[in-house]
């Protein structure tokens, strides 16, 4: 699955995107984010506030536990400030 | 009084570029007769009481138009527009500067304010571009906040 980051999300990981192969345990958005966080810091500290992070599955938005399914794309933002 | 409806594809466009809002409007009235109100929104950059140098406005390439193609087809389902028009920039962005044009053109105004207002009030919480500030006295930009005055503008929309 191809990881996406953008805004201050981006900045705090220190990537713009990532392809990983993700465990079967791995089911919702809100799992792949615990499995990050505890691989590394930086991941914990961009994904600790989970009230101001935002989810894509394909590039449409999602709640935080929606199943990633057969996503083949996610994107983690902060809220949105355009316009 | 029937009158056939035909379906409007809307005009989405994200770009670097600055835009011409009175060409954009032009488009969604020439040669027609059936347009009675033309509205055109243009957001431009402000300076912050001369603080701001530039925003830099971040965008997710390729959902960022899809979001506003499925805002513009939500904005369709509601209004009887004749045509609308979304084009919202990225890239750094001056005080002065154009960052975003709506134009909805309707029979009459009603439809052409709400649906620009509607369009305007959804793209400020659901289209994924982040504004960053960078400074005149050369500290390094900040990214700017979600308001929660914006979330609640867009509720309006849901509660009616």
């Amino acid at each position: 699955m191809q990881i996406k980051y953008f805004a201050s999300i981006r900045e705090r990981v220190g990537r713009n995107d990532e392809t990983r192969e993700l465990p079967r345990s791995i089911t919702t958005v809100a799992d792949l984010l615990d499995h990050l966080s505890a691989e590394d810091e930086s991941y914990a500290i961009a994904f600790a506030d989970r009230e101001t992070l935002r989810a894509a599955l394909d590039q449409e938005h999602v709640e935080l536990d929606a199943p990633l399914g057969a996503a083949r794309e996610i994107a983690l933002f902060p809220p949105m400030t355009g316009g | 009084m029937t009158q056939q409806i035909l379906p409007v594809t809307p005009v989405v466009r994200v770009q670097l570029e600055d835009f011409d809002a009175a060409a954009e409007a032009r488009i969604l009235s020439d040669g027609r007769t059936d347009v009675g109100a033309l509205v055109s929104f243009v957001g431009l950059c402000r300076d912050e009481a001369g603080r701001l140098d530039a925003l830099e406005l971040e965008h997710y390439p390729g959902m960022a138009e899809a979001e506003l193609r499925r805002l513009a087809g939500e904005a369709l389902e509601r209004w009887p527009l004749t045509g609308l028009t979304v084009v919202h920039r990225h890239g750094k962005i001056r005080p002065g500067e154009q960052i975003v044009l709506v134009v909805a053109a309707s029979s009459h105004r009603r439809a052409a304010f709400e649906a620009s207002d509607f369009l305007m009030d959804f793209l400020k919480t659901k289209a994924p571009f982040w504004k960053k500030e960078h400074l005149k006295d050369g500290a390094d930009g900040s990214w700017v906040n979600a308001r929660s005055v914006d979330q609640k503008d867009a509720d309006r929309w849901v509660e009616q």
